[in-house]
């Protein structure tokens, strides 16, 4: 089994289905390949550090997967070559400190004190608020939960 | 009594302290630099964007190498610019 990380930036001015449905078509076409997935990662709509064919922002996407044989990376390359909707795309084959560090990474263990503690408090909030009743957080605001995430933040 | 900040030095008294440079990966034991996280890449890049050489980082050539190809993968995912004025 080889370990793969495959990153794409689909064009922002797409409609968020659209977005969608274009990340799901890759994934599913991983899953159809005998892959499996480790992780679906979204990194979400970023600012481009310059412009690629006149787009300032695009949605970045990051997949991590297996893969019996590494000849199905060139079909999965051809693909997102051909896609208009794809900005860019690259794939990297990682070595087993890459797979740890994506590991640590999906479990908190890596970066600084300050947000592993935020992420820990993230958690604790989410949790009080779901074990909390619904009727407590509905009066408050319209969308309690943005600015709460806000706040902690600052 | 003066005290040693209100000194004025004709000359930088730190010039001539033995400070080492080290390989941090080495250092602290990093095996796997991230080309997602721009702001660590940040520290070895200079204001024009420029990956800095190995006589300024301190790193050691294995991971001098490594740095360099995160760096350029993140410039490839336009994570990190080619070429900017006052990236920092």
């Amino acid at each position: 089994m080889r370990n793969y990380e495959v990153n794409f930036i689909v064009d922002s001015v797409l409609s968020g289905d659209e977005i969608n449905a274009t990340a799901q078509t890759y994934f599913d076409m991983l899953t159809s390949n005998e892959c499996t997935i480790v992780d679906k990662g979204e990194m979400g709509l970023r600012q481009l550090a310059y412009p690629i064919k006149g787009r300032t922002t695009g949605v970045y996407f990051c997949t991590e997967f297996q893969v019996p044989s590494g000849a199905f990376l060139a079909q999965l390359e051809l693909a997102l070559r051909r896609d208009e909707r794809i900005m860019r795309f690259l794939s990297v084959k990682l070595d087993k400190f890459g797979v740890k560090y994506n590991d640590d990474k999906r479990n908190g263990l890596i970066g600084k004190k300050k947000d592993k503690v935020k992420a820990e408090i993230k958690k604790e909030v989410a949790a009080e608020k779901k074990a909390a009743p619904k009727k407590e957080a509905a009066p408050a605001k319209p969308a309690p939960a943005p600015v709460a995430k806000a706040e902690e933040e600052e | 009594m003066a005290s040693r900040d209100d000194i004025k030095f004709l000359s930088n008294p730190n010039i001539g302290s033995d400070r080492r440079k080290y390989c941090r990966f080495k250092k602290f034991g990093i095996k796997h630099i991230d080309y997602k996280d721009p702001v660590f890449l940040l520290q070895f890049i200079n204001e024009q964007g420029k990956i800095l050489p190995r006589r300024i980082t301190g790193n050691s050539l294995k991971y001098q190498r490594k740095m360099a190809t995160a760096v350029k993968r993140a410039r490839h995912l336009a994570i990190l610019p080619y070429v900017t004025d006052l990236l920092k």
